[in-house]
């Protein structure tokens, strides 16, 4: 039963052959059993969740459920549930109860979905391998010696080990895709805009975008069916009506034009990588897809200019975290700046204070110019690169990440390293486009992703590319010997 | 050495919208603390702020008025600084793209002379919530029902030469922020206040000083007050062989002084970046024109109307028109009158303005009404009263006892012209005082004044005076 997808369950559930309750307290019992091992979850919300199950059965029992109603989820701690603790993996938070539902959060309730619980994370969603987590770092299933990547790390390692049909991610800088991509799942971060991002703890406001993280591309296309959509409470969500994303996914490839950009492929890549990222393209090949080389040629320089827009916003952004109306404030302040000084000091953790620091730089008197305004300018030009490829062909493709999953603690004393990790996605971030991770086979017995990036507001199309790929191959079926 | 001053003002405007700028909190005035802060006021987690279009719609209002650019792209910038009343550790602003630039208004000096002063820029912000110091045993209070309040920053050039000329200004943007109707003006609640950026330099030197700012100042006392002294304190510290350090000072009314908040030195980065939440606010011809089409008759226009079609005196017309409802008071007293515009503003600028000094209230508050002045009016000027009943009538309809009609004739005041009574009166006066008669008679006329008062006194002051003096002219000569 674990091993089904939200499309099976959906089936089960309206033909009755499991009662949404019955499925959710196998979840709970399975998370209850197996998470110690893992450390997917923050907080397992059993009381809610059956709750929630209980009223779904009554949805479907009156006939009038929504394609979710009744499927159990797991959310990443970095939404806002009302009434729940929502921590975005830090200190500062760990006493939060979120007194409103972020916008995506709202949508899964109006559609009957079960919540199981919030996910372990990145702090603040920074970090790359859920090491920098207050509530400890997640063990991806296929090998607990690693990481399941990050910064949702949680949502995937819970559905890799089948705590959960699906989950939810946010992805600034690579967050769904990665570790999609180490955990041998789906993963799609929309186009920024297409997702509400309100309630949604911010990292860096202009490239969080939320999407799925799923066993299939058919599930990610029915969670973002319930995701997506324009929201008056986010200026910058895009009212652009939103498609039934599953009605493209039988589409068949022949004549797709895939982009393959030539900086992807030139080096840093591990060889064993590359070799599976190439049979996988073979594979669409033989498919009837076309292959084209692209260039991209700023795409270099997106590690470093994300890494001052990203810090620089976040800087801004965590300013709010004061000790003052809510979240973590140290004992016995003397006055009002060592309140400051030690609820920050001693409520943020290595690598947030690290980002505020850098961003705090970036956007000071004399720093912003050159680094700030520079920065935006190579946004703008790696925007471009992209647009003039997509004048080209439909989508691009190219590996999620360097590497399969690394050791726990192998990379966490090396920042930049670390950072690294990301270069296959941060540009798409930096503009804003659509991009997903499907399993793509395997490298010395660990999953590699394969990334698809389409163009603005083309999410139907990258999941019709994936959903096509998954019919011709069983990658994503894999599961690890648990 | 001759000194000249230099001062520019920052005054900040709240916009009289329903709501907040980036929340649907109500921004009305005086609730229990933090009953009107919502999770976006408090700065939640997650919140984001989506900007009232009403308030946008303000400025660009405000723009217009002053001849300046609106500008049809601007950008909010957060501005990042630590403070328990700033709760998301930054405000939202406008630095870099504000929406209105390069606008003037037109102030007159004392000696009637006419001077442009330029306004740099106003842009979009929102407020910070209040600390509250007392009560607390030590602790400080946060209320956050001001944070997220609309504000209209506008920024003068340095064109001002004297704490006058500043008051001058600030008198006429707070005129025209009411004539625009967005902004209550009230400096009370704080609605409308300055910042003053006030510097020295010897007398034909082009460079200027350096510049002390004086924060929050919310009268138009103060402003004259606060500068006065900031510029005395600092001649006297550079003919002492000091120097002004660029610095932000407080003006304390109680000690009437200002004293060091913090040097430049000491002053924030504030680390200004275009806030990624808010899309840049977009404006098009259309929509500004709709707006420019909207625009209210402003002061200066209804001055010279008022000049030209009421006969008024410029000195009279620039103070009824000087405040919005003021003008709205007259106009309206004028049509209820009938005509007879200068003896309204007569009326409106003498007796009511000094009724409402007297009791402390604003001319919104009064509680006669142009319609009940017009009536009153209209009797004097069909000589049903004399002027001087009509100041009896009028204290009566200040105190609530109904229309000049009503009062006229339940007093009995109507003025008698009934030329008959009149001699009679006359008559029974000059066989009573057959002394007084003689001494006119033989030549005294000073004595003519003590016959016109006995006269209104037997006839309670209602005899129609000119007919009073034609009548007893004739009979006293004999």
């Amino acid at each position: 039963m674990f091993q089904k997808t939200i499309a099976e369950l959906i089936i089960e559930l309206q033909n009755k052959s499991i009662s949404s309750v019955e499925l959710t307290q196998a979840y709970l019992n399975r998370i209850q059993k197996n998470d110690q091992i893992y450390n997917s979850f923050i907080t397992v919300t059993p009381d809610l969740a059956l709750e929630q199950a209980e009223r779904a059965d009554k949805r479907l029992a009156a006939g009038n459920a929504e394609p979710l109603t009744g499927i159990p989820l797991a959310q990443k701690d970095i939404f806002c549930t009302n009434g729940v603790k929502t921590s975005s993996g830090s200190k500062m938070l760990d006493n939060f109860i979120a007194p409103y539902d972020a916008t995506v959060i709202d949508k899964f309730n109006q559609a009957g979905a079960v919540m199981l619980g919030k996910t372990n994370m990145d702090e603040f969603a920074m970090g790359s391998s859920n090491e920098t987590s207050f509530y400890g770092p997640v063990k991806n299933p296929w090998n607990t010696n690693t990481v399941p990547g990050g910064s949702s790390g949680g949502s995937a390692a819970a559905v890799a080990a089948q705590l959960a049909p699906a989950a939810t991610g946010t992805d600034t800088g690579g967050s769904i895709r990665q570790p999609a991509a180490l955990c041998n799942l789906t993963g799609l971060k929309p186009t920024y805009g297409r997702v509400s991002r309100y309630g949604m703890i911010a990292f860096a406001s202009s490239l969080d975008q939320a999407g799925p993280m799923t066993k299939t591309a058919e599930d990610a296309a029915i969670m973002l069916n319930a995701m997506a959509g324009f929201d008056p409470k986010d200026s910058t969500c895009s009212n652009k009506n939103v498609p039934d994303y599953t009605a493209d996914l039988n589409k068949n490839l022949k004549g797709l034009k895939i982009g393959l950009p030539k900086e992807f492929f030139e080096k840093g890549m591990d060889e064993s990588v590359a070799k599976v990222i190439e049979d996988a393209i073979d594979t669409y090949k033989k498919a009837g897809a076309e292959l084209v080389e692209i260039s991209l040629p700023n795409s270099g320089l997106s590690v470093p200019s994300y890494y001052v827009v990203a810090p620089a916003e976040a800087s801004s952004n965590l300013s709010r975290f004061d000790g003052v109306r809510y979240g973590y404030r140290c004992e016995n302040p003397v006055d009002l700046e060592d309140m400051y000084k030690r609820s920050r000091g001693e409520g943020f953790g290595e690598e947030v204070k690290r980002r505020i620091m850098i961003g705090t730089y970036a956007l000071s008197v004399g720093f912003y110019d050159a680094y700030y305004l520079k920065a935006q300018k190579v946004r703008r030009l790696i925007s471009e690169d992209f647009k003039k490829a997509f004048e080209k062909v439909d989508v691009i493709m190219g590996p999620t990440t360097p590497t399969t999953a690394f050791n726990i603690g192998e990379k966490s004393n090396d920042p930049v390293t670390m950072y690294l990790s990301d270069i296959y996605t941060i540009a798409v971030n930096l503009a804003g486009l659509p991009g997903m991770s499907i399993p793509a086979g395997f490298a010395n017995n660990m999953p590699v992703g394969l990334q698809l990036i389409g163009n603005y507001f083309e999410e139907s199309r990258l999941l019709n590319v994936a959903h096509q790929y998954q019919q011709i191959t069983d990658w994503h079926k894999q599961t690890p010997a648990m | 050495m001759e000194w000249e001053v230099v001062i520019g003002l920052e005054i900040h405007a709240q916009l009289a919208t329903k709501s907040k700028i980036f929340s649907g909190s109500s921004t009305a005035y005086g609730a229990a603390p933090n009953t009107q802060a919502c999770a976006v006021d408090l700065g939640l987690p997650g919140v984001l702020p989506v900007v009232n279009k009403e308030a946008v719609a303000m400025g660009a209002k405000f723009g217009l008025a002053i001849g300046a650019n609106v500008s049809k792209h601007s950008v909010f910038d957060r501005k990042n600084y630590f403070y328990p009343d700033s709760p998301k550790g930054y405000q939202t602003s406008q630095l870099y793209f504000p929406i209105v630039e390069s606008g003037h208004i037109e102030i007159e000096l004392e000696d009637g002379k006419i001077k442009t002063i330029g306004i740099t820029r106003a842009h979009l912000e929102e407020d910070a919530g209040k600390s509250l110091h007392e009560n607390y045993n030590d602790l400080t209070g946060i209320d956050l029902n001001r944070a997220g309040t609309p504000l209209l920053e506008i920024v003068s050039e340095p064109d001002l030469r004297s704490a006058k000329e500043a008051v001058a200004y600030m008198k006429k943007i707070h005129s025209l922020v009411q004539y625009l109707e967005i902004c209550d003006g009230n400096m009370q609640e704080g609605s409308f206040r300055c910042d003053a950026n006030v510097s020295v330099r010897p007398k034909g030197q082009e460079e200027l000083g350096t510049r002390a700012e004086i924060k929050n100042i919310n009268s138009f006392r103060f402003v004259e007050r606060a500068i006065n002294h900031e510029i005395e304190r600092q001649i006297e510290l550079i003919e002492d062989g000091g120097r002004v350090i660029q610095e932000t000072r407080l003006y304390d009314s109680d000690k009437d002084e200002t004293r060091s908040m913090r040097s430049k030195e000491e002053a924030n980065d504030y680390r200004y970046f275009p806030c990624p939440d808010l899309l840049p606010i977009v404006l098009d011809d259309t929509y500004l024109d709709a707006i420019k089409n909207k625009l209210p008759e402003l002061p200066e226009a209804k001055k010279t109307r008022f000049i030209k079609e009421y006969d008024l005196k410029s000195i009279d017309a620039d103070i009824l028109t000087a405040q919005k409802d003021l003008s709205i008071f007259f106009e309206a007293t004028t049509k209820h009158a009938g005509g007879e515009a200068k003896i309204c503003a007569n009326w409106v600028l003498g007796e009511v303005n000094a009724a409402l000094n007297k009791n402390e209230l604003s001319i919104s508050e009064s509680p006669i009404t142009p319609e009940q002045l017009g009536g009153l009016i209209k009797r004097i000027s069909d000589k049903t009263i004399s002027g001087k009943i009509a100041k009896t009538v009028f204290e009566a309809m200040w105190n609530g006892e109904g229309s000049a009609d009503d009062i006229i004739e339940k007093k009995g005041l109507k003025q008698v012209t009934d030329s008959g009574l009149i001699e009679k009166v006359i008559d029974e006066i000059m066989t009573k005082n057959q002394g007084q008669v003689e001494q006119y008679r033989s030549g005294k006329e000073q004595v003519f004044g003590f016959f016109v008062g006995q006269t209104m006194k037997a006839t309670q002051g209602k005899a129609n005076p000119q007919q009073v003096n034609e009548l007893l002219k004739k009979k006293l000569k004999g």
